[in-house]
């Protein structure tokens, strides 16, 4: 093999932006005096969004850095663009509830700076190596995150099981990886994919190392049978946290799901596809039954996660591009409609005190009515009733499934979203037909209220032009599927 | 006897398990986890470098170098939230981790 002298590092250029940034905002936070923390959140929103027009610079054509470890394509940027963008959004919908808890330290950017680095290394990764390192980088930072309020007892606590579990799936990741490496001798995706397509079965020992890959990538998606920490983890973590976690880590470890499945692996698809339906059935199953007994927003929120990753994982177990853009398109409307959730969960204060309780929502329509017609938006599109975007969001997967002949998935997810649409029903007969509970603090903080209207927008009005993210989708789909 | 691969499989396999279980039988010590964990990163060192070895390829080595890195990294963040779920509830007994369930 013969290569260049130096690698090719320009592909990798917004990575090292933001980490470079993240160290230069540590350094500068050190030096200031307490209370800068709003600065620095900004200047790291900042920064995430400078390194996003970093990505938009470098295009979607396919480059390849650091000998074909590290690729960028259309589906990495379409994918980068969506974890960006809920970095920053997330750092900044925070801001208040950090500053009213009074943990508005200047690390709090630094950290989702640090973890924004890792999850752009696990969507752009082209060999096992660097699918591990950024994954890892992503994941460090996330504990600490995750225990932010130490001086609580459920931060902490939800800190330490998403710390255990996260290591248990990483362990069990690793040793899925050192299989396929001991098996055909190579880490390149590239190199698997070229193994692949010229062997008609793959032996047991490659199997057994992508089913333990599946399982530990099934726990950082939180698909079941490995979802047991989401629940813990989004209650007991602090609110921006939560809505962090909901969107860009799981956003960032479906796309590398996605590609680790697809570029190398496609060849094999009928040997795992069996897996993926399980675990997409097994997910919706559990979303839809288990929210229904739920007290606590963060909580009912978790199993909506859950239930929704059941669904963007009927697009993959299709295996078709097709497939891949029903993804795409999920987990895009996904986001949208999770993060004008948490901005409604984020404006829940009363008397200076956030509340959690579903309860705490009665009577919304009364005392708040903008509020509470938000609120709804995002509960018909989380339930996936036309024409909110959730809807659309249901219909790409399904098609793309009906079309891959998988007609007995598409019939349980629609089943499970006639189970689930139930609690997410429920709330908005809370919000609009109960007794007025007493009526949350005002004003709204002003970039939730910005937060709030751009995606209640963009969530009901998604079907006057949906043209651009579903070709945005098609795009990044198809540059998967390039040989 | 001639030590070949499968005997390094074997053993890593062995390890491996015994951190799994170590996770999920263990009940008094959150400290055991920890150790667990670390088990099985170990675990997949020896399969990485008893392939590269037998692959004559040195990814798996480099690979391996990289684990023990992470590994350092993440004990040491373990530890951390460790010392700070300690401060606030006295106790680092695995059944007391209990606060939410549901």
């Amino acid at each position: 093999m013969a290569h260049e002298a130096l690698p090719v590092l320009a592909p990798a250029a917004p990575e090292m932006f933001l980490a470079a940034a993240a160290m230069a905002l540590l350094i500068f936070g050190v030096t200031r005096p307490n209370g800068s923390a709003r600065l620095i959140s900004w200047l790291a929103a900042f920064a995430l969004v400078l390194a996003l027009l970093g990505e938009f610079a470098l295009g979607g054509e396919r480059r390849v850095g650091y000998y074909g470890m590290f690729v960028t394509d259309s589906f990495s940027l379409f994918m980068k663009t969506l974890v960006l963008l809920g970095s920053a959004l997330t750092i900044v919908m925070g801001l208040k509830y950090n500053e009213d808890r009074g943990i508005a330290r200047f690390e709090f950017p630094v950290l989702i700076l640090l973890a924004a680095t890792g999850m752009m290394v696990m969507v752009s990764a082209n060999d096992l190596i660097i699918l591990f390192v950024g994954l890892e980088l992503q994941n460090v930072a996330l504990y600490v995150v995750a225990s932010f309020e130490r001086e609580g007892v459920r931060s902490p606590e939800a800190g330490l099981k998403y710390f255990v579990l996260s290591a248990l799936s990483s362990g069990l990741l690793l040793y899925g990886i050192s299989l396929i490496y001991g098996f055909t001798g190579t880490t390149s995706f590239a190199a698997l994919a070229t193994l692949a397509a010229g062997t008609a079965a793959p032996g047991i020992g490659l199997i057994i190392g992508i089913v333990f890959v599946v399982v530990g990538l099934a726990f950082k998606v939180s698909a079941v049978p490995f979802h047991m920490w989401t629940p813990d983890v989004y209650e007991g973590a602090p609110t921006p946290v939560t809505a962090f976690f909901s969107v860009a880590p799981k956003l960032a470890a479906f796309a590398l799901f996605v590609r680790f499945m697809i570029v190398p692996f496609a060849p094999f698809l009928s040997e795992w596809r069996q897996i993926i339906v399980f675990l997409s059935i097994a997910s919706m199953a559990l979303g839809a039954v288990a929210g229904i007994a739920q007290e606590n927003i963060k909580r009912l929120m978790a199993y909506s996660a859950i239930g929704h990753v059941g669904y963007a994982l009927i697009g993959l177990a299709a295996g078709t591009e097709e497939g891949i853009r029903g993804v795409l398109v999920y987990l895009s409307i996904y986001f949208l409609m999770t993060l004008g959730a948490f901005a409604v969960i984020l404006s829940m204060r009363r008397n200076g005190r956030m509340v959690e309780g579903i309860n705490d929502l009665a009577g919304l329509s009364r005392t708040q009515p903008a509020l509470a017609l938000a609120l709804a938006i995002f509960m018909f599109s989380l339930a996936g009733i036309p024409p909110t975007a959730g809807f659309f969001g249901k219909l790409y997967v399904f098609l793309a499934a009906i079309n891959a002949n998988l007609v007995g998935l598409a019939v349980v997810g629609v089943l499970t979203s006639v189970v689930a649409s139930f609690y997410y029903v429920r709330i908005v007969k809370i919000a609009y037909f109960d007794e007025p509970a007493a009526p949350f603090d005002r004003p709204i903080a002003a970039e939730l209220k910005g937060v709030l209207i751009v995606t209640a927008l963009l969530t009901l009005f998604f079907f006057v032009h949906p043209g651009p993210l579903i070709g945005g989708a098609k795009a990044a789909a198809a540059s998967l599927f390039l040989r | 006897m001639v030590i070949g691969l499968w005997h390094y499989l074997v053993v890593a396999a062995i390890l491996f398990t015994l951190g799994v279980f170590g996770i999920f039988l263990n009940r008094k010590n959150v400290i055991i986890i920890l150790m667990s964990i670390e088990l099985m990163l170990l675990a997949v060192n020896i399969n990485f470098v008893a392939f590269s070895v037998f692959l004559r390829n040195l990814e798996g080595q480099a690979f391996a170098m990289f684990i023990l890195t992470v590994a350092a990294a993440e004990a040491a963040i373990g530890l951390a939230i460790l010392v700070v779920y300690f401060r606030n509830r006295g106790t680092i007994e695995v059944e007391d981790i209990h606060l939410m369930k549901g």
